[in-house]
């Protein structure tokens, strides 16, 4: 088991130095020069755009440039973006936040997706199942900048629950609303993914055995049931923290959280190589963190699974 | 002023004219009555691009806190009217030479005092090529810039040409300070509008520690405004705020009426405006493109919509060859028939703007809404199919692609091509069609490539409030904003001519004549001007722009 | 099939000689059969079938259903409400909403099932792979699937639509391109999972002791009884990757300015969202429709294959 962890956290170094490279790579692709875009409309002379350009490094081949962010990188100087900051004290800055307000919607789309999922499951073709299948069609179909917005004026204007937008004050209370919304697309998947485990569960030998040796209705449920119900969902939850750590760009946006989705979508637009690496390095550990936890879920929730 | 993602702020501005004072205003009838001089607003704003350096910062939210943290020889009022600051005179008798007198007396928040010193060592500083100052062509016009702004040029390996700063002077032979009080300025040909700009950031004064370590200052500048950073270091918490106290100090034409702003970070304006709806938010100058029909509704009282130095314009690049030649001239003036303008600024920006009659801006002094040949900015389908006939007799269309109209798609702008695109398609029998980028900075690649397969947007946000300001630098030859490398000898020669007059009317006459060439030309085609809707929070008494469309933030009252 | 042997493979899919690979082919033709022989007697694999052949006759054949042209929008129109011959009224351009709706069904339905499809494919094959065989070939799939997962959604389609291929011209397979680049290695987990979960199951160690290959048990025992969760999440990514085509386009990445898709209508209805909200709910609707009979489908599919409920 052990060893197991070890060979899976070594592969951290080939997936970290492959991701690095591809998305530096397609940052430097990218087309439009991002020094000459910071200028907008009017352009300084050519000579302040050179300068900078070497500044940052721009005017340097691919694997030039590459081996000069691994070189920083391992010296632990991530340098500064295009607007002078250093680039660690931005990370600093916006993975707690993000950390937060993805953790809160994992939490909310797991318990709401799971329990909903399984009384669906339980019930099936029943009128609560109906409901929820039609609640989540709606999650689905509309996009999350209108669910936002809504929530945004009733909760936050009109009922004055929480406050409309976080801003600098990112805490758990002020996070729960755009956590909500982030968690909504999700839900749908977590709750018809557990649903339809529990269906197919809910025939299997082990659940009659288990209702036939007299035990309680809840304990079957949530022993027997849920229990082996889990592994599509735990796997879909453990993927989806990535999703919700870097792609929560309009969600983000809407509530003006600073976090990592914001900062990534501004620093793709501007070309900033550099931001975009150091954004994708941590984003690709919480990944492979992610899923190494997710394998070792598998091994505890069905014991016929194992790791050597 | 540039217009990019950045200032999508201005870009979804808008009005004019005589329109809409709307119901603005009103709410300010109390007055001084319920105004609490101490209290410190919040504002809409966003993360500065560079350090707040004034000849650096050419962005608008960099701009606004380095307007209200600085004062330079002249200020801007609220109608653009250029007022003495801290000038005490400023003459010339050529238009080439000019003799400026600074107040004494007159010190920055850390005790140092400002003198003709200081803005002769302050705009070499900007001017100097090695010090990368974005604004530094601002100086242009004076004697010595070419010296210190001098560039090298090298060939690299690969043909590419690299230019490094080679300055062959340090400092610029035009500028001396003759004594403490006394600035001298020697240009290197007449401008009569010359004084107008030293209003303008790029001229502020700065203190001697922001010449030393100009990145360390730019955290935590100091300067000598109607405000100041709100803490010697660490009131600009970056991503989040700035925030600024009055300057108790501060003695020049734009004392603030309240006790502090802190800007409020905000990287989408829609969450600004719900928040403002919320009163968690004071004053926001960019009313979301939702809510352009709604704002005046959603704060009664509590809005106002004045008109800004701004235009927008749809280029016509020259080496198209649809449109070249004696037919693309006909083209060029049935596209601009095409257009309803009075109809889009009235359905997609709801009277924020109001249809153009020129190629600058009504705020100006010498605008004029009748020059010979603007007929063409009138909505006229038939004229508009007529001529396009006429066009097609002497050189057919190539239709095979549709004419593409290439725009940046996170500013607010998608909404009005289309509604230009489908008026070109229901007027002219044409294919047209917005070409979206996600980038500014490929749209930006492709015009100064002179790659664009169809027509761009364009704008202009003045820098100063002068016709020269929205003409030089945009249509003149080689202007360092004329993309599309429009260029007409005649037209440059009344610029330069207006530059040279003796008086600003002679000039203005000058600088209209130069505009009845591009009406003949149509370079571009103009469309409307904008104005900035804003709205306010129930915490402020009344709130208002000024000339550029900027919130004039030391003005608003607080309750 | 009896009660108390259901875990077992049935035995007229096992074939008792030494492995001959023309019989084991047989076998799981005699699987889907089975399932099919269910399936069309299921009131939901009925309706949802119905539901799709009708998106499917909108389509193609649109101008059964409205004679108005989508393309010609007056300004004068804008956010008007319905009226005959208009029964949704007008977008903010005063393009016929209705029309719109009608017609960005082909491109939308093509973006939404190509990409699945594509995302199936790929996602299937590579999970299953990495999730049954385990080890170094696990181990690549399953990295190879991390790096793809952190690339950033609008970057990677930012680059691939650079790419020559792509730039001249764009379409609804760029934009399915796109999406499968990105959204496989989700899918690919997914089934990982699965399989991980059901190979070692007893029903495939009694098939592998009876004689079936490695690979003809992970297709024929390990695979339909892995689906479940498959189905699930394809025919809800449906549903996000029609509305994730309107990302793209918005961002100049996705289908060409002229294609009517609801993804776009759903976006630019963001203009109008606080004066005439219901401008989207007519592409919404239809989105949600479409998905409606996907996940339906889905359910009876799953149905069919499941083991567990064949004897009901």
């Amino acid at each position: 088991m052990i060893r197991y962890i070890i060979r899976r956290l070594l592969q951290v170094i080939p997936v970290f130095l492959g991701t690095t490279l591809l998305v530096y790579y397609m940052v430097f692709a990218l087309p439009g020069d991002p020094i000459a875009a910071l200028f907008g409309e009017r352009q300084p002379p050519q000579s302040v755009i050179d300068a900078l350009r070497s500044q940052y490094n721009l005017d340097q081949p691919f694997w030039v440039q590459y081996g000069l962010f691994l070189k920083n990188l391992f010296t632990f100087n991530l340098g500064v973006d295009f607007t002078q900051q250093p680039i660690a004290a931005t990370l600093a800055r916006i993975f707690p936040v993000t950390a937060m307000l993805a953790i809160e919607a994992l939490i909310i789309q797991a318990v709401f997706g799971v329990l909903f999922g399984v009384f669906a499951g339980l019930r099936k073709g029943k009128l609560f199942d109906s409901t929820v299948l039609v609640a989540s069609l709606v999650v689905i179909a509309v996009p999350t900048f209108v669910l936002g917005f809504v929530f945004q004026l009733i909760f936050g204007v009109q009922l004055g629950w929480a406050k409309p937008t976080v801003g600098a004050n990112a805490d758990w209370g002020n996070l729960i609303l755009p956590a909500v919304v982030l968690g909504l697309v999700s839900f749908a998947y977590v709750l018809r993914l557990t649903r339809t485990s529990v269906i197919e569960n809910m025939n299997a030998d082990y659940v009659r055995t288990a209702t036939a040796k007299g035990l309680s209705r809840p304990r079957v449920v949530l022993a027997h049931i849920l229990r082996n119900s889990m592994i599509p969902v735990v796997t879909y939850l453990g993927a989806n923290l990535g999703g919700l750590m870097g792609g929560a760009i309009v969600t983000e946006g809407i509530f003006n959280v600073p976090g990592v989705g914001n900062k990534l979508f501004q620093a793709v637009q501007r070309g900033e190589g550099p931001t975009v690496v150091a954004i994708v390095s941590v984003l690709v550990l919480v990944f492979v963190v992610a899923n190494l936890l997710v394998d070792l879920l598998y091994a505890w929730l069905d014991p016929r699974i194992r790791y050597e | 002023m540039r217009f990019t993602r950045t200032s999508k702020a201005l870009g979804i501005a808008a009005i004019v004219a005589l329109a809409v004072t709307g119901c603005g205003g009103s709410g300010g009838g109390g007055g001084q009555a319920g105004a609490d001089p101490n209290k410190v607003i919040t504002a809409y704003s966003n993360e500065p691009q560079n350090p707040l350096l004034p000849a650096n910062t050419n962005e608008v939210y960099g701009g606004r806190v380095v307007e209200l943290l600085f004062e330079g020889l002249r200020a801007y009022g609220p109608d653009g009217k250029p007022v003495n600051a801290l000038a005490e005179s400023i003459e010339t008798a050529d238009s080439q030479n000019w003799t400026i007198k600074v107040k004494s007396g007159a010190k920055f928040t850390n005790g140092e005092a400002i003198t003709a010193k200081t803005f002769v060592d302050s705009w070499n500083f900007a001017a100097l090529s090695t010090n990368l100052q974005n604004n530094g062509f601002f100086f242009e016009s004076i004697e010595g810039y070419a010296d210190v702004s001098a560039v090298k040029e090298t060939k690299g390996a690969d043909g590419k040409t690299t230019s490094t700063p080679a300055p062959k002077a340090q400092t610029m032979s035009g500028l001396v300070a003759k004594d403490d009080s006394t600035l001298t300025v020697k240009l290197s040909q007449p401008e009569a509008d010359w004084s107008l700009r030293l209003g303008y950031s790029a001229f502020y004064p700065l203190p001697s520690e922001a010449l030393k370590d100009p990145k360390k200052f730019g955290e935590n500048p100091v300067g000598n405004g109607p405000y100041k950073m709100a803490k010697e270091t660490g009131a600009w918490v970056h991503d989040q705020s700035i925030s600024l106290v009055k300057n108790p100090d501060y003695n020049g034409p734009r004392t603030p009426k309240n006790g502090g702003v802190t800007f409020k970070f905000y990287t989408d304006p829609g969450p600004a405006y719900t928040d403002l709806q919320g009163d968690n938010l004071d004053v926001t100058d960019v009313v979301p493109p939702n809510a352009l029909k709604t704002y005046t509704t959603d704060f009664p009282d509590r809005n106002a919509t004045k008109p800004s130095a701004n235009n927008s314009t749809l280029n016509i690049p020259g080496y198209n060859p649809n449109f070249q030649g004696e037919a693309g001239k006909l083209r060029r003036q049935a596209l601009s028939y095409a257009i309803n303008r009075e109809e889009i600024t009235k359905v997609i920006y709801n009277g924020t703007r109001t249809p153009a009659k020129d190629f600058t801006a009504p705020v100006l002094d010498g605008y004029t809404d009748s020059i010979p040949g603007n007929e063409v900015l009138a909505f006229d389908p038939a004229k508009a199919k007529d001529l396009w006939a006429q066009a097609e007799k002497i050189k057919p269309y190539d239709n095979s692609k549709p004419l593409q109209i290439a725009s940046n798609t996170d500013g607010g702008n998608k909404e009005w091509i289309e509604a230009v695109a489908n008026g070109f398609k229901n007027n002219l029998g044409i294919n047209a069609e917005i070409q979206p980028f996600a980038k500014f900075a490929e749209v930006l690649n492709l015009r100064k490539a002179q790659n664009l397969p169809g027509l761009t947007r364009a704008g202009w946000q003045g820098d100063y409030p002068s016709l020269y300001n929205f003409l030089g630098p945009v249509w003149a030859t080689g202007a360092s904003s004329n993309y599309e490398k429009y260029t007409n000898p005649e037209f440059d020669k009344l610029l330069k001519e207006g530059l040279a007059a003796k008086t600003p009317e002679e000039a203005n006459a000058k600088f209209n004549k130069a505009q009845e060439i591009l009406f003949q030309d149509l370079p571009g085609l103009p469309l409307w001007y904008r104005a900035t809707p804003i709205v306010w929070s129930n915490n402020v008494v009344k709130a208002e722009t000024g000339w550029n469309g900027g919130i004039l933030y030391y003005n608003i009252e607080a309750k | 099939m009896s009660n108390n042997n259901h875990f077992v493979a049935p035995v007229e899919e096992t074939p008792l000689q030494a492995t001959d690979s023309l019989k084991t082919d047989q076998a799981p033709l005699s699987l889907w059969a089975d399932a099919w022989r269910k399936l069309r007697r299921r009131p939901l694999f009925i309706v949802s079938s119905l539901m799709i052949l009708f998106l499917l006759f909108v389509a193609f054949f649109p101008g059964v259903f409205t004679s108005v042209d989508p393309g010609s929008c007056q300004l004068s129109n804008s956010e008007a409400g319905p009226r005959p011959g208009h029964p949704f009224g007008f977008t903010l351009q005063g393009c016929d909403v209705f029309a719109r709706v009608i017609h960005g069904t082909q491109a939308s339905l093509a973006v939404g099932v190509l990409s699945v499809i594509c995302v199936l494919v790929i996602g299937v094959t590579l999970g299953a792979l990495a999730g049954y065989y385990g080890g170094w070939l696990d181990a690549v799939l399953a990295r190879l699937g991390d790096i793809f997962f952190a690339l950033p959604l609008i970057l990677g389609a930012l680059v691939i639509t650079q790419l020559p291929l792509f730039r001249e011209n764009k379409s609804v397979w760029t934009v399915v391109f796109v999406i499968s680049m990105l959204a496989w290695p989700q899918m690919a987990r997914i089934t990982r999972g699965a399989v991980i979960e059901v190979r070692n199951a007893d029903f495939v160690t009694a098939a592998r002791s009876l004689g079936v290959s490695r690979f003809g048990a992970l297709v024929r025992h390990v695979l339909p009884n892995a689906l479940a969760p498959v189905i699930v999440l394809a025919t809800l990514e449906l549903g996000v990757f029609i509305v994730a085509e309107a990302t793209l386009s918005f961002l100049g990445i996705g289908l060409p300015p002229g294609v009517m898709s609801w993804g776009n209508d759903i976006s630019s209805a963001n203009a109008s969202i606080r004066t005439t909200p219901s401008i989207l709910l007519y592409p919404a609707g239809a989105l949600s429709i479409t998905v409606l009979s996907f996940i339906m489908l889905g359910d009876a599919v799953r149905d069919a294959l499941d083991p567990k409920s064949r004897q009901r």
